[in-house]
């Protein structure tokens, strides 16, 4: 990845695959994203961040999430920590509701950037909207909020709400590589974020460079394809002081 | 050998992402027409691609041969 240009990896709070039982796995999980994984990249040469909270997939257990949320500002201070994430609805139920809505209020007291993880395939219209009427509901600043895995469906009510709005490249499930072109093609690019995953499911890092890759095939300049895959998480990641990348000019081309 | 329920499960999310980059094609070529003011010279292939959509959504193929009849009519652009 680094040999690719990658210089940042950001790992969100994730599902591991199984739903914990137990506050203190969450606690260690933190401690691993936010302590031991920045060394393990930085020795190569990539620098790692990480984002703090209960996924949606496990905030039906309302206790569990209540004592994990208790103890995350600890990890809040945590210097390579962006913010909290990722939070967001996974079927949309009263419980998962009441998390979203309880780790964005702790990420607006705390001053912190908020990562949105919005359901996939067939329930994701319908979460992406409620996400939204959720956040409508609350006193936020859509500046800090980045909504993920938005596809041709969703983008719309995400930009028109001002928030960022993040691509995901999967090789199967979410947006594609050229999709995620066709995107960039159509709308604003200034809050658009593309990423991709290594996670529990089918998941490639390299859909990212796919995508970079396809979108100079269709002659966009490299300065138009740094702006989007390097510049603007920069830019929204850079609202948090902890990340000192700064976006880049190319001074030729 | 997999049973019908078993292909469908296997391949499903596949054949999904398959059909939405044809999709993503077509609105490709839409966009392109839209931004040059003029359809491209030659629409035989986008006209190929929709035949075999036509193809795919014949509710019988009692000799489950589409792929052989998508092949045999994709042969017919040259």
């Amino acid at each position: 990845m680094a040999m690719s240009g990658v210089v940042a990896v950001c790992e969100p709070a994730f599902w591991a695959g199984f739903d914990r039982r137990h506050p203190e796995t969450f606690i260690d999980y933190f401690a691993q994203i936010s302590e031991f994984e920045p060394t393990r990249a930085a020795e190569f040469g990539i620098r790692h961040y990480c984002w703090v909270a209960v996924n949606p997939k496990e905030a039906e257990n309302k206790e569990l999430t209540n004592e994990v949320l208790r103890q995350m500002p600890e990890f809040l201070e945590k210097p390579t920590c962006l913010g909290v994430g990722e939070t967001g609805l996974h079927k949309s139920t009263p419980n998962e509701i009441e998390s979203l809505q309880a780790h964005v209020e702790m990420a607006m007291k705390h001053d912190q950037l908020v990562l949105i993880h919005t359901p996939h395939l067939s329930d994701k219209a319908h979460g992406t909207k409620t996400v939204l009427e959720v956040l409508a509901g609350m006193d936020v600043n859509p500046d800090k909020i980045w909504i993920d895995h938005v596809e041709e469906q969703t983008i719309e009510p995400v930009l028109d709400a001002g928030y960022w709005a993040g691509m995901t490249l999967y090789p199967v499930t979410k947006c594609s590589p050229r999709r995620a072109v066709d995107i960039l093609e159509k709308y604003p690019r200034e809050r658009l974020l593309v990423n991709s995953s290594a996670d529990w499911g089918p998941s490639d890092p390299f859909t990212l460079q796919e995508s970079i890759v396809e979108f100079r095939r269709r002659g966009h300049s490299l300065q138009a394809a740094v702006e989007i895959y390097h510049n603007n998480p920069c830019r929204f990641l850079g609202q948090n002081p902890k990340w000192d990348i700064k976006p880049i000019t190319i001074s030729e081309e | 050998m997999l049973s019908p329920q078993k292909t469908l499960d296997t391949y499903y999310l596949e054949a999904r992402r398959d059909l939405l980059e044809v999709a993503a094609m077509l609105d490709r070529y839409d966009e392109a027409v839209k931004r040059d003011g003029a359809k491209a010279e030659n629409e035989s292939k986008k006209v190929s691609l929709l035949g075999a959509m036509e193809i795919l959504a014949q509710p019988e193929h009692p000799n489950a041969n589409r792929a052989e009849q998508l092949l045999n009519h994709f042969a017919k652009i040259t």
